[in-house]
């Protein structure tokens, strides 16, 4: 019995494979590409070298005191110094693991909503979102038996991780209510909705921020006032809820309609063919949106420097004002953005990641 | 027992219209209790604690100066001027913003598509960069760490000597008007006329023959030799006074301070990597089937995105694209930071301040925001929907 | 119903955050005592007048007035809570009740004490607008100062009186304005403007703040009367003259040789009854003002006398090394000068 065997194949061509042909196809396929592909190897040439020896081999990383700064790159050691200040503020440095605490916990409770096989996951995110903050607020502030730390020494990272997720919190309920109230049959309702939705995505948070800190006393009864932050807060999330509404109002209006008319076919109510029915389809799908507000507002967190909260930002303009540091604000603005770029980036791949995961064929 | 099923109907909650006029009602007596309720607290406020209040303050001098004004102002002004001037200052940093922003996004987004692995990956890079930073922080950043350790105006680097960049900012020369300026005017209104003509005639033609005309070459043959012969004939219609180091700074020129630069830089780059990213969406969403046809009919690369891709992409642009607009015209509040004096800190800022009248103020600016906000997308639904038309 | 839900929310969030409750205008006293504590307006970062160390720490003249307060009305400097505030916020902190007294070095001023329902209760802080310059400038006068960039702080007296005094000298000039004092020093540091104007106190501060001082001197004139000095709420006349006595009392004590050491040994046994009377050994004098008896000594105990805390904080015995000039009592060559206690 003959057994035919297959000569091995020929190799292709070599000029269509490995790194010359990739080069060829997709560097040097004309002239303009060759012309822009030497641009863009000028453009890095001119950029990433001086990048590099100033970020990290001309860098100076040991030391305590802006004297040990010799060489010519950056002064890391300024960061090393006073990264207490930038992670806590002023937050009293004995009390700081009651911050560390509440970060851990923050992981460790919202682990096991990515585990996709954890039983009763709806019931357990609900229980944490309503515990975790009392605690998170005990720890944080203190009473019942820890000490009390005042809001006007909350600063650093910290303070910009408060504002930001006290907003989004925040803002979730009152933009959900919002967006179906303008989505509402009731004149009266979608009024009040669209007017109060479209006033605060029209103006800058800044001027918001202005208004929660100097016109709030002035609205409120005589002798009645809040806390700085607690103001600030509540500044971010009327402005919040606005954008979450808008983004929502997608998910309400990507929803076919068969569905609202099965949900009152089958004998619901508005609330509870909202609730059973809808909500939970619409904001799966928006899951990703509402993701992309949480970057922005994270980002916008950083205009409280103008009423003069000491977020991230503001606590490094300040060190960098101190006469022991002084020419240190590039070092300090580059770790702060650093330090942005890590939470916003990792949470844009997190969002685009449930995209494709939700993608559960709605769109048509 | 007929009646008693007819009020208790009209009256019964279980009733949808009935309940839909009680809840629009409860939500109105609310809403307007709620306002009533701010309006009085704030009355009393004012009346117990013997703060002046009205918008009276608009007429008195301001007193204190500006580093940029586009309209003439000095110390006696009034704060209304003032605050003109503030809005005017922000529209000026929006305008400049919105045009380079969108400029510097098209040729991002597009060099993110490209097929160049170099320039797609150099164009990521940028996009993913600039718009995870803040924009504050990028603000802070050009003007700090970039801009104020210029050297002085005395050792300003020179180009051409006649634009200086120092810390005190960019140097430009000042064009005054010269013997040829009407004659130059007149040119450029009838070169305006020209190319008008020349693109009727062209489109007519083209409609009646198909025979495409060079409109672009043509039109900007018209537009630079018409005003180019009267310069030649008339004399030049600008004459150029370069700015001179002169005390402590330069006298004379056009200066872009560095407030401005710094906040038109940040502003510029933090938007075009969102525009950047909405033009690749764009571009991506018209299918790939239209460039295949339009290459089978004979159309090259440069026609095909022209005349098939671009204007179909533009109509899945131009929405997101007027809201980054908006954005950038609200995030040029953030002058506030540097100094730059716009309308948030100019007035809301100083004017707030001199005056304390806090809440005529705020309102003002916010209303200000809201109607700027408001006539943009206005404009863009405008052109959104004459774009739209197009398509039949 | 969004909003009145809204509203409850923040309702019982401030109540739980404890904020500073409820209280009525008019009885700030009464406030206080039941809180415990003062609470106090102060600057954000003022070398000298109020500045936190690095433990966020307020110290500072403004500071200081705040914390006689506290031990004159409950025996105990330390009780007092701080509110930093930036110049924007100031008046509107204090109007609102959100802070009992605004300790910020504020300027007395005409529509500031009539138009704002607020009221001065005396000078802290006799100070005047100065001009820092670059020595390689080569000015020597203000007057010198024509087509200068000037770094202004945003929002304050000095933006308006810096404008009249280049007006009536016929003088141009380009203001550059900050929010807050550090940026002005840095753009005066990379020479983004040829001077720094502020109040003459503070420019001494921002001087040792520089990478350079030496290079840098303060111009000799002074363009303006800039008193400075703790604002309270109008219409508490209480309150408004516990603030202004726990100045008188510090004054009196300097003038009368009281000082924080022997405060004690001279209220039990001093020959001086002007010193008697303000100690609380002769008269009833602290119940006019519902105060204890001891109210000025624990001021003076506790806090010190008015030359104590100068030379603490802005003197010969801080880092600003401030002449007291202006500030040296009346029967010193100065201005400043209080009522008798009797």
């Amino acid at each position: 019995m003959t057994t035919h065997t297959f000569k091995p194949d020929m190799p292709p061509p070599r000029k269509s494979v490995g790194a010359v042909a990739w080069m060829r196809a997709n560097l040097f396929s004309n002239w303009l590409n060759t012309l822009l592909t030497l641009f863009a190897i000028y453009l890095v040439w001119l950029i990433v070298p001086p990048l590099l020896s100033w970020t990290i081999f001309d860098a100076n990383w040991v030391g305590t005191t802006r004297a040990d700064c010799t060489k010519e790159g950056a002064c890391w050691v300024f960061i090393q110094q006073r990264f207490g200040q930038f992670m806590y503020g002023f937050y009293p440095s004995e009390l700081r693991w009651r911050v560390d605490v509440t970060v851990w916990l923050a992981i460790i409770g919202v682990a096991p909503l990515f585990i996709n096989k954890f039983p009763r996951k709806a019931f357990y995110g609900i229980g944490f979102l309503i515990i975790y903050p009392l605690v998170a607020f005990w720890l944080l502030h203190g009473g019942l038996g820890l000490e009390n730390v005042a809001t006007s020494k909350w600063g650093g990272l910290m303070l910009t991780l408060v504002i930001a997720t006290v907003g989004i919190a925040g803002a979730l309920p009152l933009g959900i209510v919002l967006a179906l109230g303008r989505r509402s049959n009731m004149p009266a309702i979608r009024v009040v909705c669209v007017t109060f939705i479209e006033f605060w995505r029209g103006v800058p948070l800044i001027t918001v921020l202005f208004m929660s800190s100097v016109m709030l006393p002035l609205f409120l009864p005589e002798g009645m006032s809040f806390d700085k932050l607690l103001r600030a807060l509540i500044g971010v999330i009327l402005f919040q809820s606005a954008y979450v509404a808008e983004v929502v109002r997608g998910g309400l209006q990507a929803i076919p309609k068969g569905q609202y008319e099965a949900a009152a076919a089958m004998g619901l109510g508005y609330w509870r063919s909202m609730g059973l029915v809808i909500l939970p389809q619409a904001l799966k799908m928006v899951i990703p949106g509402i993701v992309n507000t949480f970057i922005a507002l994270f980002k916008d967190t950083s205009l409280v420097i103008i009423i003069g909260l000491f977020d991230l930002l503001n606590s490094v303009k300040q060190a960098a004002a101190d006469p022991a540091w002084l020419g240190m604000a590039t070092e300090g603005y580059v770790f702060a953005a650093l330090v942005f770029w890590i939470f916003c980036f990792g949470m844009s791949r997190y969002s685009m990641h449930l995209e494709r995961k939700l993608d559960t064929g709605h769109k048509r | 027992m007929q009646n008693q099923i007819g009020t208790s109907r009209s009256f019964s909650l279980s009733d949808p219209r009935f309940r839909a006029w009680l809840f629009q009602i409860i939500t109105l007596v609310a809403v307007v209790s709620m306002g009533w309720f701010l309006f009085d607290n704030t009355q009393t406020n004012l009346q117990h604690r013997g703060i002046t209040s009205g918008f009276g303050f608009l007429e008195n001098s301001a007193g204190f100066g500006i580093a940029q004004h586009l309209i003439s102002y000095t110390e006696s002004d009034t704060y209304a001027r003032v605050f003109v001037i503030g809005l005017l200052n922000t529209l000026l940093v929006s305008a400049i913003g919105i045009v380079f922003a969108t400029l510097l996004g098209f040729i991002l987004g597009v060099a993110r598509l490209s097929s160049n692995w170099m320039v797609s990956k150099l164009a990521t890079v940028y996009i993913e960069t600039f718009r995870n930073i803040p924009p504050l922080l990028q603000i802070l950043f050009w003007y700090f760490a970039v801009l104020l350790p210029l050297p002085g105006p005395r050792n300003s680097l020179n180009i051409a000597d006649s634009f200086f960049l120092s810390n005190r900012g960019l140097y430009m020369p000042e064009g005054h008007t010269a013997d040829g300026f009407v004659a130059f005017v007149v040119a450029v209104l009838l070169a305006i006329v020209g190319t008008v003509l020349m693109v009727r005639w062209a489109n007519k033609r083209f409609e009646a023959t198909g025979v495409p005309f060079h409109k672009f070459w043509a039109g900007l043959a018209i537009m630079v030799l018409i005003p180019a012969i009267s310069v030649l004939a008339f004399g030049s219609p600008f004459h150029w006074v370069a700015p001179a180091l002169k005390g402590f700074n330069f006298v004379g020129g056009w200066v872009m301070i560095p407030e401005l630069l710094a906040l038109t830089i940040a502003l510029t780059a933090y938007t075009a990597a969102f525009i950047a990213e909405i033009v690749r969406s764009g571009i991506k969403s018209v299918s790939h089937g239209q460039t295949e046809a339009a290459h089978s009919l004979g159309l090259r690369n440069g026609p095909t995105l022209r005349k098939v891709i671009i204007p179909q992409a533009l109509r899945v642009i131009i929405p997101p694209l007027t809201s980054q607009y908006l954005n950038l015209a609200k995030n040029s509040s953030l002058a506030a930071g540097i100094g730059y004096p716009d309308m948030v800190s100019l007035f809301a800022g100083t004017v707030l301040n001199q005056t304390g009248q806090a809440i005529e103020v705020i309102a003002i600016t916010m209303s200000v925001y809201l109607a700027i906000s408001i006539s943009i997308s206005l404009l863009m639904n405008w052109y959104n929907k004459r774009i739209a038309l197009i398509e039949r | 119903m969004k909003m009145v839900k809204s509203t409850l929310a923040i309702l019982t969030a401030a109540t739980i955050l404890g904020a500073s409750g409820f209280a009525q205008a008019g009885a700030t006293l009464d406030k206080v005592k039941k809180q415990g504590f003062v609470q106090c307006g102060v600057s954000d970062g003022l070398p000298g007048f109020s500045v936190p160390d690095a433990k966020g720490n307020y110290q500072g003249i403004d500071v200081d007035i705040c914390r006689g307060v506290a031990a004159a009305v409950l025996g105990d400097a330390s009780k007092v809570k701080y509110s930093p505030l930036t110049a924007k916020e100031r008046f509107t902190a204090i109007q609102s009740g959100e802070v009992d007294m605004l300790s910020r070095n504020t300027t007395w001023t005409s529509s500031r004490d009539a138009g704002m329902g607020l009221v001065f209760t005396g000078v802290t802080y006799y100070d005047g607008i100065g001009f820092l310059v670059n020595k390689k400038l080569g000015v020597s006068s203000a007057k010198e100062l024509d087509g200068a960039t000037i770094c202004i702080q945003a929002g304050t007296t000095t933006e308006l009186n810096v404008s009249d005094y280049f007006r009536s000298n016929g003088l141009k000039y380009t203001p550059i304005t900050f929010d807050t004092s550090d940026e002005s020093a840095k753009s005066l540091e990379a020479s983004r403007c040829d001077v720094l104007t502020s109040d003459q106190s503070q420019l001494y501060a921002q001087r040792i703040k520089l990478a350079q001082p030496n290079d840098y001197v303060v111009l000799p004139e002074v363009i303006s009367k800039e008193p400075l000095g703790p604002v309270v709420r109008k219409g508490d006349e209480e309150w408004f003259s516990i603030v202004k006595w726990t100045l008188f009392a510090m004054l009196n004590a300097e003038e009368a040789g009281v000082t924080s050491k022997n405060v004690e040994a001279e209220a039990k046994g001093s020959k001086n009854p002007d010193v008697l009377r303000l100690l609380g050994a002769d008269g009833e004098y602290g119940k006019d003002l519902k105060l204890p008896k001891d109210w000025a000594v624990q001021i003076i105990k506790q806090v010190g006398n008015y030359g104590e805390v100068f030379d603490r904080n802005v003197g010969a015995g801080s880092e600003l090394k401030i002449e007291r000039g202006l500030n040296a009592l009346w029967n010193k060559g100065g201005l400043q000068y209080a009522p008798p206690v009797r």
